[in-house]
């Protein structure tokens, strides 16, 4: 070979190896130390990076319960209490319980139940809607139907029914990360406990005005009454602002104060229909 | 020569129907229904209750602190309730409802049409009758006058500029005002000069009113200091920016003030609400607001009360046309299209348009094609086709840095766009979301 050759390999090799040498240097005194449990507890959350825990992401959420002493507060309502076990296995703590959740729209406005007495011709995001006029009927509190919350929801848990003008939430695949809750400008939607069989007892309604308002602009309005605060058992009723608010986690599903709203404002969901009794007949039918 | 603004604009159809019609007293209402917030600033606090007897002229609801207005009774009768009414928007805000009964004014106000030209307050004088008046800037901003006439420490003006553009296709209430009061509009623009202690006055008039910019020229001879300046027509001249780059070169700063550059703009309406305040001391209770539209039978320009509901002003103009799509308060460009008719005339009320539902509907939203025509017709500069963007995935932070608060709201952005997007209503969304993030930042 060569000098130029044999020269050119050497240089090379030469070169080759100072950079392996800084490179690896670099790389030691540069190495972050993360503790490798992050990595674990990260591997056995759900991913969908949903922001339900009320972190940035499931990595962000796994490094706060690597951090945290105790798992008081920390839930991922995705995974539910089998992957917080799972979390609480691996870092050796104690799992706390936490009751499920699910999301409910609080209206009930369908075109049925409230006159509509505008069409909406701007542009469909219910926060735009919101911001430039009441709504598209007599109740300024109700659903505006752009959609934002169907939008929002990263589970395909929710769609909006084109005949009551409402969003539906999908009980089986809801995992209340709360998306929906923060993106309607009107808070119509709220986690509630959620029940065996998925039964739901709740005021579809927040409608702030006086009673006379309320049920003029829409059928089944709460009118703030109290007659249910009055008949609840349990006292899971409060009313604030003209409006009753049934506390989900105090309510054992009576079902009093379904039959005791004069609107119908209050709803009962998924319970067997109650059976009618047999018409007694009446007394002159017997003598006929 | 005509003078114009470099950036942007847009030429909409003037459909100036109501250019030639004089303006005409409406009889009173039945009722008048008056909001406590009228103007830009808190709401003001109700000084009667139910059952109270009120003349024409006096006070109903006092100012609450420093950015606030004066609301004073637009007819004589007994309050029949001081409740939460729906206004224009559909939400309800707090309003005085007035039954009215023959038209007593409160003492003081002087009701002969005979003109006053002679100023006798001092400088101070003037702002506080301003302030005593509930005047608010009557180009559609409802800003309390008697802040703007007061310069604060550390600025300096040196000029006023009198807004009598009038730009909104459709409306023509400021036109008429200055056909008609000319004399009076001048002598409220001498009033605001000494007030804010500057010896020029600039009015700017588009060259679509020829009649008001040869009358106004010629009656300015009689007084000093003021010129008329014919502007060309081009949408949105009568932003207060692009007035004051039109008329003098100077060129406000992004999120600044007219003060910043020594300006001081006020609308042709206010400064005849100027003169009534100052030399007749009345106050501001009434106001012209036309009412137009391609099939209203009777468009014209209607002196009203505050608080008169929209409904009579359309009953005034022929009644409601069989073909109304919508009825927008405002003009096509900046106005709102109203839920109910029932709502009343506020301060800020310039016009109602009734459109035909063959012009109303807007059309199918398609994607952004990158044209960039948003951007070319932008009069403050900025990229609508991005602010919408980002106020859509509410990027509020960027939309921030991007300057979404120098937006004045003209849509000539959605005018212009080709694929139909809703511009100005996701602009709208973002810009008051980042004014609501900033003042909560310094609050902080």
């Amino acid at each position: 070979m060569s000098s130029t050759v044999l020269l050119t390999i050497i240089m090379l090799s030469l070169l080759g190896l100072t950079a392996a040498v800084i490179l690896y240097v670099v790389a030691q005194k540069f190495m972050v130390i993360e503790d490798p449990r992050i990595d674990q507890v990260a591997e056995v959350l759900p991913g969908a990076n949903c922001g339900g825990c009320g972190y940035t992401g499931c990595r962000a959420f796994a490094e706060i319960l690597v951090k945290s002493e105790t798992f008081e507060g920390l839930n991922c309502p995705v995974g539910g209490a089998e992957t917080m076990s799972k979390a609480a296995q691996i870092l050796d703590r104690q799992p706390v319980a936490v009751e499920p959740k699910v999301a409910v729209l609080r209206c009930n406005g369908t075109p049925e139940n409230c006159t509509r007495t505008s069409v909406y011709d701007g542009a469909m995001n219910c926060r735009v809607a919101h911001s430039l006029y009441g709504g598209t009927t007599a109740c300024q509190f109700g659903c505006l139907g752009c959609g934002d919350c169907v939008v929002a929801c990263q589970f395909n848990a929710m769609y909006m029914d084109p005949v009551t003008q409402l969003p539906v939430i999908i009980d089986e695949k809801c995992v209340a990360c709360g998306a929906c809750v923060k993106a309607c400008p009107r808070t119509l939607i709220e986690l509630r406990k959620r029940n065996r069989k998925d039964r739901k007892i709740y005021v579809s309604c927040q409608n702030k005005d006086k009673g006379g308002p309320a049920r003029k602009a829409c059928n089944v309005a709460c009118i703030g009454c109290g007659k249910c605060v009055k008949v609840c058992p349990y006292d899971a009723i409060t009313m604030a602002d003209n409006l009753a608010f049934i506390d989900s986690f105090k309510c054992k599903l009576c079902r009093k104060c379904v039959t005791e709203c004069p609107t119908g404002a209050i709803l009962e969901l998924n319970f067997p229909v109650k059976e009618e009794k047999p018409l007694q007949p009446s007394v002159a039918e017997v003598i006929e | 020569m005509f003078k114009t603004f470099p950036k942007g604009g847009i030429h909409p159809p003037e459909n100036k129907l109501t250019a030639s019609k004089p303006i005409v007293t409406l009889p009173l209402p039945g009722t008048v229904t008056i909001p406590v917030s009228q103007h830009i600033g808190a709401p003001a606090t109700p000084t009667v209750a139910k059952g109270d007897t009120v003349k024409t002229g006096q006070v109903i609801a006092t100012a609450k602190g420093f950015v606030s207005a004066n609301i004073h009774s637009p007819v004589s009768g007994k309050v029949s309730k001081v409740e939460a009414v729906a206004d224009t928007t559909g939400y309800k805000q707090m309003a005085v409802v007035i039954d009215v009964e023959g038209d007593e004014w409160a003492d003081g106000i002087d009701r002969s049409p005979a003109l006053v030209k002679e100023i006798s307050m001092t400088r101070e004088q003037i702002i506080e009758r301003c302030k005593e008046c509930g005047l608010v800037g009557l180009g559609g901003a409802t800003f309390p006058t008697y802040i703007k006439m007061t310069v604060p420490e550390g600025k300096k003006c040196d000029m006023i500029i009198i807004n009598g553009v009038e730009c909104e296709p459709y409306l023509t209430s400021d036109h008429r005002l200055m056909v008609e009061k000319g004399n009076e509009v001048l002598t409220g623009v001498t009033i605001i000069m000494k007030a804010l202690g500057v010896a020029k006055a600039i009015i700017g008039i588009e060259g679509n009113k020829p009649d008001a910019i040869e009358y106004l020229s010629g009656l300015s001879k009689d007084y000093t200091g003021i010129t008329v300046q014919p502007l060309k027509v081009k949408y949105p001249q009568g932003g207060e920016k692009q007035l004051i780059k039109s008329c003098t070169g100077r060129e406000v700063p992004s999120g600044g003030l007219p003060l910043d550059v020594g300006v001081v703009v006020q609308n042709v309406g206010t400064a005849l609400a100027v003169y009534e305040a100052v030399q007749k001391n009345k106050p501001l209770i009434e106001r012209v607001v036309t009412i137009t539209g391609k099939s209203v039978i009777n468009p014209g320009n209607f002196l009203v009360r505050i608080g008169t509901p929209v409904s009579v002003l359309i009953e005034a103009a022929g009644g409601m046309p069989d073909d109304t799509g919508k009825v927008v308060n405002g003009g096509p460009m900046m106005g709102k299209a109203l839920a109910i008719t029932g709502v009343p005339v506020t301060k800020g009320t310039s016009g109602i348009v009734i459109f035909p539902a063959a012009e109303s509907q807007r059309e199918e939203i398609l994607p952004c094609i990158r044209c960039g025509k948003c951007s070319s017709v932008c009069a403050m500069g900025l990229e609508p086709w991005l602010l919408a963007a980002v106020s859509e995935k509410a990027m509020f932070e960027k939309a921030e840095g991007e300057k979404i608060t120098d937006c004045m709201e003209c849509g000539a952005c959605s005018y212009t766009c080709p694929a139909k997007r809703p511009l100005l209503d996701y602009i709208r969304l973002g810009k008051a979301t980042v004014i609501r993030m900033a003042r909560e930042r310094v609050m902080k």
